[in-house]
């Protein structure tokens, strides 16, 4: 049983977490011709604007109320009416996806009843645009509540509820924040290479996977549709991807009969399998022939792979569901987790991540406890703490700011494993380190203590 | 608080500011930060801008004082240097949590989290820095700073610069003020000499303040601070026994460079960094100001030489470069010209200026702009993304120079883009800098890729054939067998 360790420090050390607004920005980013606007001061989007553009090398879309010190004394109602107006005469967004701060939600205002107020003095302005209210204070949760809540908001405030006719090949996906624009990309192949037709929410692919439009957008530009989101009721099933897309599932689910199926993780062959059989069964249809292909690379990937993972000891910090699914990842390859570091403890997910503990921390944590492991797994600004120890670092999550298209790496099914296993072995085998007779003398350690002895065959 | 807006008025009077100057007393009191449009807003707020100028102090602990995002999504984001500690990069926050917020123990952890950044990393001084939240929910940073400082034996530093307060622009000055009260002047250095300036407002963006400081090396002249580029916290607290002062980013830091001329008399000019002669008169000025305060005159000569050298040699290799930049055209975005020695200098070499922002420009300078540009309407006070994108997606520039917020406006008109900016990778200070400078913007506009990403696809040419791919919709299997089978996978599948 694994044991989850709170955080006790008073000084947070090199941050792991990115902010629960951002995640809700990110899923808002997912869909076509949005504006996420922050409630709160002009810095709060202004750092989450730089980071995303850090990130993805693109112009975001992101706005802020603006709030100054008489509106956080008096209370932001008129700030968020007068961004509200301004967004959509500048730019005439089909949603705008307000994110709450911990500026706005420590002074604690009636959010949803403001938006409602201004959504009816203002009907005829505001007309053809949806407005979502995500509640996303800093001071809790990270990307991974933000973007669930968002998504929550979005199918709670837009999706017509009710029972309707289904239409049998219609698919709905609700993927976790952790999938790239080249899993959401892979998944939808996947699923339409059974005949089906998958509606996915949010779907970054379309807005954030770097592409030349013929025009200057101010919003974004592709993702899911507001009128996708509105009839997300009549699709026969939905698949759902990490455990933090439970919640809106479940609305989903509540509100128009929706039954949903989840797929805690993507990676690794067995859940693989599981998802194709699903999509088998739902579609009547066998799996292509393709898909059999992927599956016999990704076959002989972990039979070539499999010699450069036995026995490596891996320090994964990243949100708990990405860490679920590459601690799963590097023990089904034989790889032991010596460290586990995660942003929040609400995640249920965090008791079956197969290591003795999870530490609810920071990077300065992973430095800690990843000392003596072959490798460090977590996001760019691991690099510190990888330069510090001597360990590799392997970039995941976000941000990835000092490497190029993290968008397009595939994490997900047949061909996401089989990459991800490309990846873990290149980096080992980049770091060998040449045998000198000293490391493999036999007398070496002999008149050290027993437990400082260490196997010389333990590092690559 | 009332501290805090007695601080900002005093800031708005800025005797040494030349837009100040030509205000009424009204419109002074006002202040400089305009205020922002709820939706159309763009820029940083005052912690931003305070950490910006602080940040950079290489072997203080910056601890920021704030629920996650303020720390948690801004942190070794800077591309300045450092020429040994590394702990500036290290990020530390009280990260606060809804519970330290309704129960009101944001001062207790902020105590807790000084003494644990003093045990583990014992560095000179902690910087805490106040922001929004911890404002709003009335913490006292000054009283747990001056409590910290008292009980572990070191400076604690308060930054109050909550993000509300205003703009960047105000927590550069805000910062300025906090190292006025609190470490100017708190070290006595044991080897003042006649030839210690300070440089104020100088970032070390990629180093390139080290392609400058040889020059006052070989002049034996000594930088006794370089606030904030590469600075060591005492350098800081002594900085107030250097006999001259140079400003270099105007704007940030005039109000310390004036007030350290108050109180200990210390000469201060602005200058800049880039472009040949404003390099030059930079190094001028300072020797000049170092012998009317005692320094021997015969500097003077020295500081001709070398400049008559270095001047020939950076003209020289600028000379190669003509060939292939003669008639091209730039685009300067950078919302004022920032050095008129830049544009000197590319006008030298045979490249034209073809437009420029002039949201912050004098009118003497909106005058010199006027002469440079063959054409008056392209002097424009802010340009709307979108405009900016037509004018060069009509290839009306060869390259445009701005900072990151207008990249891809570049980029995706598929026109060259030159940072010209604080982020951006390349050092272009000095004279070695301002060939980079040239270097790039000849890189950038020669760079095979743009003949191959404007070209269009071959098949562009050919008419569309109007194809529609064979639909794929199918009604015919029941909803029913549908619903039975997704009934039960939901819990099938709930383990995977």
């Amino acid at each position: 049983m694994v044991r989850i360790l709170p955080q006790t420090k008073a000084a947070a050390v090199n941050p792991l977490k990115s902010s629960q607004p951002l995640g809700a920005a990110l899923a808002f980013l997912g869909i076509d011709g949005a504006m996420p606007l922050f409630h709160g001061s002009q810095g709060c989007t202004s750092f989450a604007l730089v980071l995303f553009v850090r990130h993805f090398k693109e112009a975001i879309p992101l706005q802020t109320t603006a709030m100054d010190e008489v509106a956080t004394i008096l209370g932001g109602a008129d700030h968020l009416e007068e961004a509200i107006l301004n967004l959509k005469t500048r730019t005439k967004p089909k949603l705008i996806g307000v994110c709450t701060t911990a500026l706005t939600e420590t002074r604690g205002e009636d959010f949803a009843g403001d938006i409602a107020d201004i959504r009816q003095k203002r009907t005829e302005e505001l007309a053809g645009t949806e407005v979502v209210l995500a509640n996303t204070p800093d001071f809790e949760g990270a990307i991974e509540e933000g973007w669930a809540k968002a998504v929550t908001a979005i199918i709670g405030s837009i999706t017509r509820p009710g029972e309707q006719a289904r239409r049998s090949k219609k698919i709905a996906i609700l993927p976790g924040w952790n999938l790239t624009v080249a899993d959401i990309e892979h998944l939808r192949d996947m699923v339409e290479s059974f005949g089906l037709e998958p509606v996915i929410l949010p779907d970054v692919s379309g807005s954030l996977d770097g592409t030349v439009p013929d025009r200057w957008v101010t919003t974004t530009y592709g993702g899911t549709s507001v009128e996708d989101i509105r009839e997300l009721g009549t699709a026969v099933q939905c698949i759902v991807i990490g455990e933090h897309m439970r919640r809106p599932a479940e609305l989903l689910h509540r509100l128009t009969g929706v039954p949903y199926a989840m797929f805690q993780s993507l990676a690794g062959l067995k859940t693989a399998d599981r998802f194709v059989s699903l999509l088998s069964a739902i579609s009547g249809a066998p799996v292509p022939a393709g898909v059999r292909r992927r599956r016999a690379q990704l076959q002989d990937a972990l039979l070539d792979g499999h010699f450069h993972f036995g026995g490596k000891k891996i320090a994964i910090a990243a949100e708990p569901d990405q860490l679920y699914q590459l601690a799963t990842f590097f023990v089904g390859m034989g790889s032991e987790i010596a460290a586990a570091v995660t942003t929040t403890n609400m995640s249920k997910i965090l008791e079956k991540i197969p290591a003795e503990s999870v530490q609810i921390g920071d990077l300065g944590d992973l430095e800690v406890l990843g000392a003596g492991a072959d490798l460090l797994v977590t996001h760019s600004h691991g690099r510190q703490a990888a330069q510090h120890l001597g360990i590799p670092l392997m970039r995941v999550g976000f941000p990835i700011f000092d490497r190029l298209g993290s968008q397009h790496k595939l994490t997900v099914l047949y061909q996401g494993t089989r990459d991800l296993i490309f990846e873990v072995a290149n980096i080992f085998q980049t770091n060998r380190h040449a045998p000198t007779p000293e490391a493999l003398d036999p007398f070496r350690h002999r008149e050290m203590p027993d437990e400082l002895r260490s196997s010389p065959f333990a590092r690559h | 608080m009332s501290w805090l807006n007695a601080k900002i008025q005093d800031l708005f009077n800025e005797p040494a500011c030349e837009k100040n100057r030509g205000k009424d007393a009204k419109a002074r009191k006002q202040g400089c930060s305009k205020p922002l449009t709820p939706g159309a807003a763009a820029g940083g707020c005052a912690f931003d801008g305070a950490k910006i100028v602080l940040q950079p102090i290489t072997d203080v602990a910056h601890l920021v004082h704030a629920p996650l995002a303020c720390e948690g999504n801004s942190w070794d984001n800077r591309g300045t240097a450092s020429s040994g500690p590394t702990l500036w990069r290290t990020s530390f926050t009280t990260d606060l949590t809804e519970l330290d917020v309704m129960m009101g123990q944001g001062e207790r952890k902020l105590f807790k989290a000084i003494r644990e950044v003093k045990e583990a990393y014992a560095p000179p001084a902690i910087f805490v820095y106040s922001t929004c939240v911890t404002a709003l929910i009335g913490d006292d940073i000054e009283a747990v700073c001056k409590r910290a400082a008292e009980k572990f034996g070191l400076p604690v530093v308060p930054i109050n610069a909550p993000g509300f307060v205003g703009s960047k622009n105000l927590g550069n000055k805000l910062a300025g003020e906090a190292l006025l009260d609190h470490v100017i002047g708190t070290a006595e250095p044991d080897d003042a000499g006649p030839y210690d300036i300070n440089i104020l407002g100088e970032f070390n963006l990629s180093g390139e303040f080290w392609l400058v400081k040889p020059l006052f090396d070989r002049l034996g002249i000594r930088v006794r601070a370089s606030i904030p580029g590469d600075a060591r916290y005492l350098d800081v607290a002594s900085a107030h026994r250097a006999r001259a002062t140079m400003i270099v980013c105007s704007t940030a830091l005039i109000n310390l460079a004036r007030k350290m001329e108050q109180r200990w008399d210390i000469p201060f000019f602005e200058g800049s960094f880039y472009g040949i002669t404003d390099t030059s008169e930079a190094l001028r000025q300072i020797s000049r100001l170092l012998v009317k305060k005692g320094a021997d005159p015969e500097i003077l000569g020295r500081t001709e030489a070398l400049i008559a050298e270095e001047e020939a040699i950076a003209w020289k290799k600028l000379a190669t470069y003509r060939p292939g930049l003669e008639g091209k055209r730039v685009l300067l975005n950078t919302g004022g010209v920032k050095s008129w020695s830049v544009v000197h200098a590319l006008m030298e070499i045979g490249i034209e200026i073809v437009g420029t922002s002039v949201k912050k420009s004098t009118p003497e300078d909106k005058e010199r702009i006027k002469k440079i540009l063959k054409d008056e309407n392209h002097m424009f006070e802010t340009m709307a993304p979108r405009d900016l994108y037509a004018m060069l997606s009509q290839r009306k520039a060869d390259i445009m120079l701005s900072g990151g917020r207008t990249q891809f406006i570049a980029l995706k008109a598929m026109t060259p883009w030159l940072d010209i900016n604080q982020e951006r990778h390349q050092p272009y200070a000095g004279y070695d800098g301002m060939v980079e400078l040239v270097r790039q913007i000849d890189l950038a506009i020669r760079n095979p890729i743009w003949r191959q990403v404007r070209e269009p696809p071959p098949w562009e040419c050919q008419l569309a054939t109007g194809d529609e791919p064979p639909s794929t919709k199918s009604e015919t299997v029941t909803v029913q067998s549908f619903k039975k089978f997704a009934g039960t996978t939901a819990d099938d599948f709930g383990e995977c």
